[in-house]
């Protein structure tokens, strides 16, 4: 609940988040393409991970789904754009793809939380209804399976998306490489700072309390079940999104990202870093894959032991999640030298601001 | 029936686990490749086959022990902190399994050949493991209803600290039950080494139907799984005899789906409705 409290406080989470938004936004000067490329694709993944903060973080639906809206947007930006062939429609498939997975997660979540399923079942719901995507698409193989002109390709996947690519007057170009990096970066920020305003807005308190307590909160006279598929559906949006910036960023979509093992990885991630705080998420989500690429690309194939040795680790030493314990620890740290500070001149907030 | 001994094989370790402690065991698929692992190099050793497959469920029980008392103790009644803990246990017996033994493992073929019946085909084996599915649910309702330690972990179930108070150790009704259902695993995985290829991604088939087993069956180990097993047997069977392998799959989990958005229970929770409904009207 801290992070309600302390909306107007400057603390190690903001200052971390500041710093690290300038980094990255000088990120491109100073690394290499290839690094830069990573990145992109790291920051495309971190909206799953923020759409799974939003839903179970803040409004506490407990969700295996989201790679199921990840998978949608993929496919459904890969269908649209490459029927159109046409890459000034890129931009139509991109917002075409993110309405079809808002229309899909709002019919799920009504059908969900008007039904009054909640807590664990949702999540086992959802699971189900990832896998039954998963299997589906798994078997599209063969020249039957097909929208417009596009193969579904089973198991192999769709290959050859095009990028996203923008029109202004008579420029055209796509967004490869350096500006597909400054396009993830802005639009993520973008969203971390809407997603911010709106957990300390009335919206966000609304999905706290139904978090909270969801009896309580409906006796109160929130309309719990429009609120939770409200935040449903724009999870689902997010995880769309993600799976859309995927797909752009390596033109390739196949059906194991939305297998069991990939479905729970979100949930692991969230659960890793403190699914209460959002910067946590990012900044965890960021680490994962870049731990686990740096890992592989080593070479070792005991990659995948650290990694679950790693998670482990996190769960028995800090439950609450990794980052948010090492946010607390620091502002307890600095907030005891604050005081000290402030004996001596009387102007703590000057000296946190200088942090 | 051959989807039917799957299910409830599958799922009932998972279902254990998951009724009783609330643990959401996401290495069940792991904790059975172990036990087709062991069962299947035993069985290279030369030990009778029947052997094995009991040594395959000891082994993984001792392997769930130690996991109970390295991590999972430290995790109850942490269902959502359970799911990452076990996600990591799973990478690392995956894993590890591959950098031990390799991408695969050729085991025995199926034994004890096969027999005909109005000239279909049926393996003998596979009739034995749905024979073995029964005996097992059977044996199950005994230690829950006829012994003390069914009673015990009953209690626990139902209210831990009552039953903590009233003296019954819950901590290691908690480990007994993680070892039990541990077993479980092993002994599936044994008993299916014979008619799959082993290797590290052997438990990632039964990962999936295990879980929406037990989802469908509900809080209740016991009466849930053999239900949801049941019923979700023959709705798999029936379409993928009608209508081939996919759309019993997909079928499997729509059913699933419906269920669950019916009945948010699952099987046992629409029973104990009905059973209470009963005794009201008696009473």
């Amino acid at each position: 609940m801290d992070n309600l409290k302390n909306f107007k406080k400057i603390d190690s989470e903001k200052i971390t988040m500041l710093v690290l938004c300038i980094v990255f936004l000088l990120f491109p000067l100073i690394a290499s393409a290839y690094d830069v490329l990573n990145m992109s694709y790291f920051f495309s993944m971190v909206f799953l991970s923020m759409s799974l903060w939003l839903i179970w973080g803040l409004t506490g639906i407990f969700s295996f789904g989201q790679t199921a809206f990840f998978g949608v947007g993929a496919y459904a930006y890969a269908m649209i754009s490459m029927n159109f062939n046409n890459n000034t429609m890129t931009i139509v498939a991109l917002v075409g793809a993110l309405v079809i997975a808002w229309i899909l997660a709002l019919l799920l979540g009504y059908f969900m939380f008007y039904g009054g399923v909640n807590d664990v079942f949702v999540g086992l719901i959802t699971l189900c209804v990832t896998l039954v995507m998963a299997t589906f698409l798994a078997q599209s193989a063969g020249s039957q399976w097909k929208i417009g002109s596009v193969l579904l390709g089973g198991d192999n996947g769709i290959n050859n998306i095009p990028p996203l690519s923008i029109e202004i007057g008579s420029i055209q170009f796509s967004l490869v490489g350096t500006y597909q990096y400054y396009f993830i970066i802005l639009v993520l920020i973008g969203f971390y700072l809407f997603l911010r305003k709106m957990q300390h807005g009335k919206m966000g308190y609304s999905f706290v309390a139904i978090r909270e307590n969801r009896e309580r909160s409906q006796l109160l006279g929130y309309n719990i079940s429009l609120l939770q598929t409200l935040s449903f559906s724009f999870g689902g949006v997010l995880a769309a999104f993600s799976g859309v910036l995927y797909v752009t960023w390596g033109g390739y979509i196949s059906p194991s990202a939305m297998g069991i093992s990939a479905a729970a990885l979100p949930v692991v991630l969230v659960a890793a870093a403190g699914r209460n705080n959002l910067s946590g998420v990012m900044i965890f989500t960021v680490l994962y894959y870049f731990l686990s690429q740096k890992l592989s690309v080593s070479g070792s194939e005991y990659a995948l032991v650290i990694l679950g040795f790693i998670l482990i680790m996190v769960i028995l030493i800090v439950p609450k999640g990794i980052v948010v314990t090492i946010f607390n620890a620091l502002d307890r740290l600095f907030s005891s030298r604050r005081r000290r500070d402030a004996n001596d001149t009387a102007s703590d907030t000057k000296q946190a601001g200088t942090y | 029936m051959d989807s039917f001994s799957f299910l409830i094989l599958s799922a009932i370790g998972l279902a254990i686990i998951f009724g009783m402690m609330g643990v959401i065991n996401l290495a069940h698929g792991e904790f059975i490749m172990l036990g087709a692992y062991i069962t299947t190099l035993s069985c290279l050793a030369g030990v009778p086959i029947p052997i094995a497959i009991i040594l395959g469920s000891i082994g993984v029980g001792i392997f769930g022990f130690i996991v109970d008392k390295l991590i999972i103790r430290h995790l109850y009644g942490r269902p959502q902190d359970s799911v990452v803990a076990t996600w990591g246990i799973s990478l690392i017996m995956g894993q590890g399994m591959l950098i031990l033994m390799g991408p695969s493992l050729q085991g025995p073929s199926t034994p004890l050949g096969s027999f005909s019946v109005g000239g279909i085909n049926y393996s003998l084996y596979r009739l034995i493991l749905t024979i073995i599915a029964c005996l097992l649910v059977v044996l199950l309702y005994w230690v829950f209803m006829h012994t003390k330690f069914g009673l015990r972990s009953r209690a626990t179930m139902q209210n831990e600290e009552i039953a903590r108070s009233l003296g019954t150790n819950t901590s290691q009704m908690y480990t007994l039950t993680f070892v039990v259902g541990s077993m479980f695993a092993g002994l599936t995985g044994g008993l299916f080494s014979f008619t799959m290829t082993i290797g590290p991604t052997f438990g990632t088939g039964f990962l999936m139907e295990s879980f929406v087993t037990v989802i469908v069956g509900g809080a209740n180990p016991l009466i849930g799984t053999v239900m949801s097993g049941g019923t979700l047997g023959i709705v798999h069977s029936a379409l993928s005899y009608i209508f081939g392998t996919f759309i019993g799959r997909v079928g499997l989990l729509v059913a699933a789906i419906i269920f669950i958005r019916l009945w948010p229970t699952g099987f046992s929770g629409l029973l104990e409705k009905k059973i209470l409904r009963v005794k009201k009207t008696n009473g």
